[in-house]
């Protein structure tokens, strides 16, 4: 199940669609760093309302997609991660470290725009 | 050596569907055959997703460690509450120390090491179960809330 990865002036919008699989979850990690650079963005958001666990492995790989974004010099937001979701991962004694979270795509936007906005 | 005992009463088995694990796929296919098990037996949403979290955790245990297993998973209806029990079972390498394995921060594979402790809090019955070189059995349940 491949993450489709927009464009949105500077900013990449993946939204996934579906429950990842681990090598769906790692395809999506090289995937975004390397889009990341060719398309000179400087934040990418990833939208997990349709995911429908955040395991142990989801977890530590979102976490890595932020750190080496991060080395790249962009952002990531991550983005609608459900209630029930987010319970189990506490409960699992996951946690998404220093990550920015939003609720969800349109405040993930919102924050970037007005962020964007305050460095310029 | 085990943790919390999953007694097992004369059980009603209303439903019991196993699944192979092989792949990173199999993980998937379980928690979702897991989480709609439980919501047949009317779990809460978020319930459900605890169940379904706590079966990928063991499925990817089964990959990573054991390379293949199966996860049995069984739906009851006994004598009116309702729960759903996940075997979790392979002939793999075995845990060395249970008691290790159960503490938090712990792993032999460079993951985490939040496995098994987190799956723990994410049940209401816990029971493993292995032994060096023959395999390893991990037993839970959840009880509608």
């Amino acid at each position: 199940m491949e993450v489709p990865i927009l464009k949105q002036g500077e900013i990449l919008i993946a939204t996934v669609q579906a429950a990842l699989t681990d090598s769906d979850l790692l395809q999506l990690r090289r995937a975004l760093v390397e889009k990341v650079a060719k398309a000179r963005a400087r934040a990418i958001i990833i939208d997990l309302t349709a995911m429908d666990v955040m395991d142990s492995f989801a977890s530590r790989t979102m976490r890595e997609v932020a750190h080496m974004i991060r080395l790249r010099g962009a952002e990531t937001v991550i983005v609608g991660i459900q209630p029930d979701v987010a319970f189990a991962m506490v409960q699992l004694g996951l946690s998404m470290g220093g990550v920015t979270t939003a609720l969800d795509l349109e405040e993930g936007l919102e924050y970037l725009h007005r962020k964007f906005r305050t460095i310029v | 050596m085990s943790g919390n005992t999953v007694v097992e009463n004369s059980p009603v088995v209303e439903n019991e569907i196993c699944v192979s694990i092989g792949a990173d796929q199999d993980v998937v296919a379980a928690r979702q055959k897991g989480r709609a098990m439980a919501l047949d037996l009317g779990f809460s949403a978020g319930d459900s997703t605890l169940l379904a979290t706590a079966i990928s955790e063991l499925a990817r245990n089964i990959v990573s460690y054991a390379g293949r297993g199966e996860i049995v998973l069984r739906a009851r209806k006994n004598s009116g509450r309702p729960s759903v029990t996940v075997i979790a079972r392979d002939e793999g390498p075995g845990i060395a120390s249970i008691e290790q394995a159960l503490r938090d921060g712990y792993s032999t594979s460079g993951s985490l090491g939040l496995g098994l402790p987190g799956v723990r809090r994410l049940v209401d019955e816990f029971e493993i179960t292995s032994e060096v070189g023959r395999g390893t059995t991990v037993t839970v349940r959840k009880w509608k809330g």
